[in-house]
């Protein structure tokens, strides 16, 4: 069932979205990335996974809130079939971050997606970077950083809207990046924010 | 001539095309891969005193307009119900307003209005052509979807630019959809035909020809139309027209175009005789056809300079930039299919009491009848 469900909301993904992907500086790779995106709309996530090559979006996880996913029968399914790697915003303790969970289960062949803004953003700015990414950046220094800005999905499907209008986005991915030494974790997050809006400019 | 083109032409009769279509068509597709041959040519000429951009731009055209005329044949050739053509342009519209609206800004208030406007009116306005109900789908958008808009709006309680914002949707649909779905649109006429020889009566009969036909020379026309346009322009263009809207169009591009065009549709009726218009009748439809173009050109144009983007193509990269290449075909699609329709449709019937413009200008033109 999920064999023949994820591709087809994929492939309906991409044609409502009518999303072009457009690699600047960067090349598609299994190595281990951490996509890190711009998020105002519930597609985000989908439409960024499936406009990865096939290779390497059956290894990408979307990292997303477990008490949005896991509410109704319907978005704990989709969670499952897209492998979401789930986090709980309420449960979050120093024994048991978020970060250490992401770097666990990854392992050494996963890749991730995320949303360092921490949440759908409505106005489409882009607000400041949560310091999750900062903190995987220092504990895993061998993953590849990869900003991705994501054009127009808001108006596709805003947020508290359930019925998408096809318009066209565009889905751009830069050069990947990593924690330099000696930079502190503002300097590094606002770096990885520049990274992004930089990629709406081009 | 006439007579040596139709008689190889029946040879290669198809479906929905009759003989002198095909003839039209052999002839269409014969002189695009023509130009694609002497555009290639050009390309590898790095010394020609041809500006590369310029054969670059006539390169893209050419084989984009390739492209559609076989898409179009292939579409029109065995359908013998028009189910494919319409759903062709039903496809082309949606696709077009996509580009429309993605490159306006809309409002979060919006999102449900384009909602209806994408998933119920453009949908409703191609099947309602498809079924021929000609008082609805002349209405149903300029009037009930107009109104609509403003409404559904209006309760999505956000007034910022709100008039700005319905105007907005409202002239996309309008050309998108509903200018573009007259061409589909052409093939549901019954029209006459004005026959001089004809004994008794008032000289209409019922016209012989297939709508796909008529469909075609459309088309072709607008293309035509376009493409004599850039040429004159290139070639005799002084007097700019709007420079900030379009800094290439020029009044001896539009005047040149549109008589070139005429006389091409002049021709096009001579020597294949594809429509239901006598010889004149085929060159004032050029005329118009290419004045409506170049109208809808420059309209579109004004539109993308106003957002700041130079083609819709460009406006998500990869992109074939639909509007682009049927903003002219838009604009020409309705004025055709009115006039072609008031003139000529179902003549026959009313035919003794008739008492217009074409009846008249037949009956006092005597030398123009013997061209038959």
């Amino acid at each position: 069932m999920k064999k023949l469900a994820v591709p087809f909301l994929a492939t309906l993904a991409k044609i409502v979205s009518g999303a072009t992907v457009r690699w600047i500086d960067c090349e598609p790779d299994d190595c281990q990335r951490i996509y890190f995106a711009n998020h105002t709309s519930h597609l985000d996530a989908l439409i960024l996974w499936s406009s990865l090559p096939k290779k390497i979006r059956t290894q990408t996880r979307p990292v997303a809130a477990v008490d949005y996913w896991h509410s109704g029968p319907v978005r704990r399914y989709l969670a499952s079939a897209f492998n979401l790697l789930l986090i709980d915003r309420k449960k979050i303790k120093v024994h048991n971050s978020p970060i250490d969970m992401m770097i666990r289960e990854i392992g050494t062949t996963e890749s991730l997606i995320v949303f360092p803004e921490g949440g759908r953003n409505p106005t489409g700015e882009l607000r400041e970077f949560k310091s999750g990414l900062y903190h995987l950046a220092k504990k895993r220094p061998d993953l590849e950083l990869v900003p991705v800005f994501i054009d127009n999905v808001n108006r596709v499907m805003p947020k508290g809207e359930f019925l998408p209008v096809p318009l066209l986005s565009c889905i751009s991915i830069g050069s990947p990046m990593w924690l330099e030494s000696g930079e502190n974790k503002n300097q590094f997050l606002e770096r990885a924010r520049h990274a992004v809006l930089q990629l709406k400019e081009t | 001539m006439a007579n040596l083109l139709s008689q190889l032409s029946s040879m290669f009769e198809f479906g929905t095309l009759d003989s002198r279509t095909i003839a039209l068509v052999f002839v269409v597709l014969v002189s695009l891969s023509i130009l694609l041959f002497i555009g290639q040519i050009l390309k590898r000429q790095p010394e020609s005193n041809f500006d590369p951009a310029i054969v670059r731009t006539f390169n893209k055209r050419v084989s984009a307009w390739l492209t559609i005329f076989v898409i179009l044949v292939v579409t029109l050739l065995f359908d013998e119900t028009f189910f494919f053509t319409v759903v062709l342009f039903g496809l082309v519209s949606f696709w077009a307003l996509r580009e429309f609206i993605t490159m306006t800004p809309t409002r979060r208030g919006d999102h449900r209005t384009l909602f209806w406007v994408f998933f119920v009116f453009t949908p409703m306005q191609y099947v309602l052509v498809g079924l021929d109900y000609y008082s609805l789908y002349t209405v149903v958008i300029p009037v009930y979807g107009s109104l609509f808009i403003a409404g559904r709006i209006a309760f999505a309680d956000d007034h910022k630019r709100f008039l700005e914002r319905i105007a907005k949707i409202q002239f996309g649909l309008l050309i998108c959809v509903y200018a573009l779905s007259h061409a589909p649109a052409l093939l549901n006429l019954e029209l006459s035909t004005w026959n001089p020889d004809l004994i008794g009566g008032a000289g209409w009969e019922k016209w012989d020809g297939k709508p796909a036909g008529l469909l075609f020379f459309f088309i072709v026309v607008v293309q035509v139309s376009d493409m004599l346009h850039f040429v004159w322009d290139r070639l005799f263009g002084n007097h700019v027209i709007a420079p900030t809207v379009n800094a290439t169009k020029s009044w001896e591009g539009l005047i040149g175009a549109a008589m070139c065009t005429a006389v091409v549709g002049i021709l096009i009726q001579l020597t294949m005789r594809v429509t239901p218009f006598t010889w004149y009748g085929s060159g004032l439809m050029a005329l118009i056809i290419s004045v409506m173009a170049s109208s809808g050109s420059m309209t579109m144009s004004a539109i993308k300079r106003d957002r700041g983007v130079k083609d819709y193509g460009t406006l998500v990269q990869g992109h074939a930039g639909v509007l682009d290449r049927i903003d002219s075909v838009c604009f020409a699609a309705p004025i055709f299919f009115h006039v072609t329709r008031f003139f000529l449709e179902d003549r026959v019937s009313q035919a003794p009491v008739i008492q217009d413009v074409a009846a008249f200008l037949v009956s006092n033109a005597p030398g123009f009848t013997c061209i038959y």
